[in-house]
């Protein structure tokens, strides 16, 4: 008895990872935040985070092509991120922009930027998740690219890697500031 | 025409796959010599004119004809010759076709060299290889059909991704598909065993080869990808855990795991479930691989919600091939009993343990690769599981592996002594504390992990030597006697002591690449110097050149150690024009003891200053190096007459006439 369950239970397993293949196909999970893409950057204004006195609005992502990036001192896989966000800025390949999301303390935030170093030109606090909802943010971290006239043209979902960097964020940037 | 031919061909290929998949299938379960006989003309028939449907969209890539949809979108009249056939395989459609061909290019194989293969076992096992023949060529047929016209043809094509302009990764899908696929062979031996109810130590014999030869080209496709990653992207990483990389790195492992299990096979009669469950795995997890990325569910769910044909044909031949064969394990699997028992202090017991850790390697990989897209899937939001998951998980389960690695091949089979491998191993103890020593000298302040990292290193390394060492009963008999006893090593034993050697030096090479890499990002103006790692680094200064569909900054530094000059490096920032895409060329100089590494980035100002990235990867040729010396060792095995697929009876009968000597391996 207890043999044969060990030959059934590699079926079962599989019964269950395709059942998942199967939801996760057919829901097709980033059908939200794909509604954004192609449109204008929301209307929002964030208040600056302890120790800067410029806040980030809708109104500073036009003129630039410039990345968005949703981050919290909260949030593991940003760590991950961050050495890159912090090469990005020391090479000015583009401005960088954070919303600061869901700190509860508000000097966790800007502790964490000091701790491990700041990337960003503006970043807006958003404790309440006001304008993460209005971009259409499921998690942290997540980066928008907006063009020149302040319409979202990718959205990045999980950390920046070297290789998404160089694959698709740098040539669509590229091709954004020609456009 | 020409492109018409191809997709009639392929559709013959498609009715022939038929006809092998059942009519072999239903001979050998009447046992109908004739009706079996008849998978081996269908297989060679089927490459025939699979070989002929993918010759005919080379042709159309090679000839630019922009009236097929794929040559439009992949190719352009301006690219190089290379990289218009790599063309051919750049993208989804034909990267499915030569898929088939591969799949249909073992099939031919068996039938060709199978010929001492037990008629009922060829011909289920031709029948099954060409039941995934036929999913897959419906697949092309419907859904994505590479033979699509497009009428009026455009002036020109879109050219291809420049990135993937470069001879690494023009041959590095060819090679991972030669494994991804050569697993389909383990796969169908299994299910032909499974429906013959029958695995024994003969049946593992002839599955070996196969594996042994998927796994040669995986490795190799598997490095050449990373290699490329590592030239081409500019971060100075090789590795990145990234959703592609993970998804040709599991079958690797699984793989890698059924080899060892079909030794035990072979030799004990035992493990025979878990054999057979491991072709069932590896096999499964390269159709994870070769469609998850491929399709692109794991990077972007965009890719399947534009054509739910595709995702919906993808899942139910999943469902199919890996739903139905852990089926059938599950049905006939309880009644392959094993003969053989074993001590787990034994060469057994330490071949299952590795094998128990290289799957649950895999699983965790499985687990980090595809746990986001659950979590999605149960509405569970989204989460990215990047490297510190897989360094985590993955680290503390290979470092007991290296450990057993050393001592498993100084155990005797069935029952073996911990104590007296382990007095033999002393060197490798002396070589452990040695290397851990030496690194801390070197670079002290560096992460605690990389010294037992180093550590582990030599205690591989030198305990391989060890092993071999007492195979040929160094030291211990006269030294022509060992001599003599070197002559009549198997390749088997050669290629495992090489490939466990290659590893050792590929394992030293990712700590001193991993643990102790250097990196300064700075703008430099012309003639500033930066000094990193005992070399000095002064930028020349950067002028434009000229490719052939391309224009580029190209920047010179000169490189200097004490004064003396070591080398100038050219990295280049490439443009290409139709693609409207930039790409990074890194210049790097190899040397023993790590690569310099020089990445030129955009402009800054109007003096000539550039953004510059300068890397000091300790000791990362030795991946590359210990990787060569892997695949050659599996090459040297694959050698082996005991392998050679007309053999086993020959090698049987001469095992036979020599049982006075133990049969080591």
């Amino acid at each position: 008895m207890n043999r044969r369950f060990l030959y059934v239970l590699p079926l079962v397993v599989f019964a269950v990872i395709a059942a998942y293949f199967a939801v996760g196909l057919t829901k097709d999970p980033s059908a939200i935040p794909s509604v954004l893409i192609d449109t204008p950057v929301p209307e929002f204004a964030l208040a600056p985070i302890k120790g800067r006195d410029r806040g980030l609005s809708r109104e500073d992502l036009k003129g630039e092509v410039s990345l968005v990036n949703i981050f919290g001192s909260w949030c593991f896989a940003c760590r991950v991120e961050h050495p890159l966000l912090m090469q990005l800025k020391k090479e000015n390949a583009v401005p960088i922009h954070g919303i600061d999301w869901r700190e509860t303390d508000r000097d966790a935030g800007p502790k964490w930027l000091a701790k491990f170093g700041d990337p960003y030109t503006l970043i807006g606090d958003d404790p309440e998740s006001r304008a993460v909802i209005a971009f259409g943010v499921t998690g942290a971290p997540e980066t928008f690219v907006v063009d020149k006239n302040g319409v979202i043209r990718y959205k990045q979902v999980g950390p920046i890697t070297g290789r998404i960097w160089e694959e698709t964020l740098r040539p669509l940037i590229e091709e954004l500031r020609r456009q | 025409m020409i492109p018409e031919a191809g997709h009639f061909a392929l559709t013959l290929a498609l009715l022939v796959a038929l006809v092998q998949a059942s009519v072999p299938m239903i001979g050998a379960h009447r046992g109908n010599a004739a009706w079996m006989e008849l998978a081996r003309p269908a297989a060679l028939a089927q490459f025939l004119l699979i070989a002929f449907a993918f010759a005919c969209l080379t042709y159309a890539f090679v000839t630019s004809d922009f009236s097929l949809l794929a040559v439009v979108r992949y190719s352009h009249s301006a690219k190089p010759l290379l990289y218009k056939i790599s063309g051919v395989w750049g993208n989804h459609e034909g990267s499915m076709l030569l898929w088939v061909l591969i799949l249909s290019l073992y099939g031919a194989a068996v039938a060709v060299f199978g010929r001492n293969l037990p008629p009922g076992l060829r011909a289920r096992s031709l029948a099954i290889q060409a039941l995934i023949a036929v999913g897959f060529i419906m697949f092309i047929l419907f859904t994505s059909n590479p033979f699509e016209r497009m009428l009026p043809p455009p002036e020109n094509g879109q050219g291809l991704n420049p990135l993937l302009q470069d001879p690494g990764l023009a041959f590095h899908p060819p090679f991972l598909y030669l494994g991804y696929v050569g697993f389909s062979m383990a796969f169908s031996f299994a299910v032909a065993a499974l429906i013959e109810g029958r695995v024994d130590a003969a049946w593992a014999r002839w599955v070996r080869p196969w594996t042994l030869a998927a796994w040669i080209f995986l490795t190799t496709g598997i490095a050449l990808g990373s290699w490329w990653a590592y030239y081409e992207l500019g971060w100075g990483g090789w590795w990145f855990w990234d959703p592609v990389e993970n998804a040709s790195f599991m079958p690797w492992l699984a793989g890698t795991a059924l080899l060892h299990s079909a030794v035990v096979l072979e030799k004990r009669d035992t493990l025979k479930g878990w054999t057979i469950f491991l072709a069932i795995v590896t096999f499964a997890l390269s159709l994870l691989g070769t469609f998850l990325v491929r399709s692109g569910v794991l990077t972007s769910v965009h890719a399947f919600a534009t054509d739910p044909a595709r995702g919906a044909f993808i899942l139910v031949l999943l469902l199919v091939v890996i739903g139905g064969s852990l089926a059938l394990f599950a049905w006939r699997g309880p009644s392959l009993a094993s003969t053989g028992v074993f001590q787990p202090i034994s060469r057994e017991g330490s071949l299952l343990l590795n094998n128990l850790l290289l799957t649950t390697a895999a699983a965790a990989v499985l687990l980090g690769t595809l746990y986001p897209l659950f979590l999605d899937a149960v509405g569970g939001g989204k989460v990215s599981v990047g490297p510190p998951f897989f360094n985590a998980v993955f680290l503390p389960l290979m470092a007991p592996m290296v450990a057993s690695m050393a001592v498993g091949p100084l155990l005797t089979w069935k029952r073996g002594e911990l104590g007296p491998a382990l007095t033999r191993l002393w060197v490798a103890f002396a070589a452990l504390a040695a290397a851990a020593v030496l690194a801390w000298a070197v670079v002290a302040d560096g992460p605690l992990f990389a010294l037992v990292g180093m550590g582990l290193a030599a205690w591989l390394l030198v305990g391989t030597v060890v092993g071999f060492a007492e195979r040929v009963r160094l030291f211990r008999v006269p030294f022509p006697e060992t001599l003599r006893r070197i002559g009549r090593v198997p390749r088997a034993a050669w290629g495992m002591t090489l490939a466990h050697g290659g590893l050792a030096i590929a394992i030293a090479g990712m700590i001193g690449a991993g643990a102790w890499k250097v990196e300064s990002i700075q703008v430099m103006k012309p003639g500033d110097t930066q000094t990193m790692a005992g070399f000095t680094f002064t930028f020349e200064g950067a002028r434009q050149v000229q490719g052939p569909n391309y224009s580029a900054t190209r920047g010179t530094f000169t490189v200097t150690r004490d004064g003396r000059p070591v080398v100038t490096l050219h990295p280049e920032k490439r443009d290409y024009p139709v693609e409207r895409m930039p790409t990074t060329e890194a210049a790097i100089h190899p040397t023993f003891f790590g690569d310099l590494y020089v990445v030129i980035g955009d402009a800054q100002g109007s003096e000539g200053a550039f953004v510059t990235r300068l890397y000091f990867n300790p000791l990362l040729g030795w991946i590359w190096g210990g990787i060569v010396v892997m695949v050659a060792g599996g090459m040297v095995s694959l050698s082996d007459r005991r392998h050679r697929v007309g053999a086993p009876k020959t090698s049987r009968a001469a095992a036979g006439a020599g049982a006075g000597a133990p049969a080591r391996a």
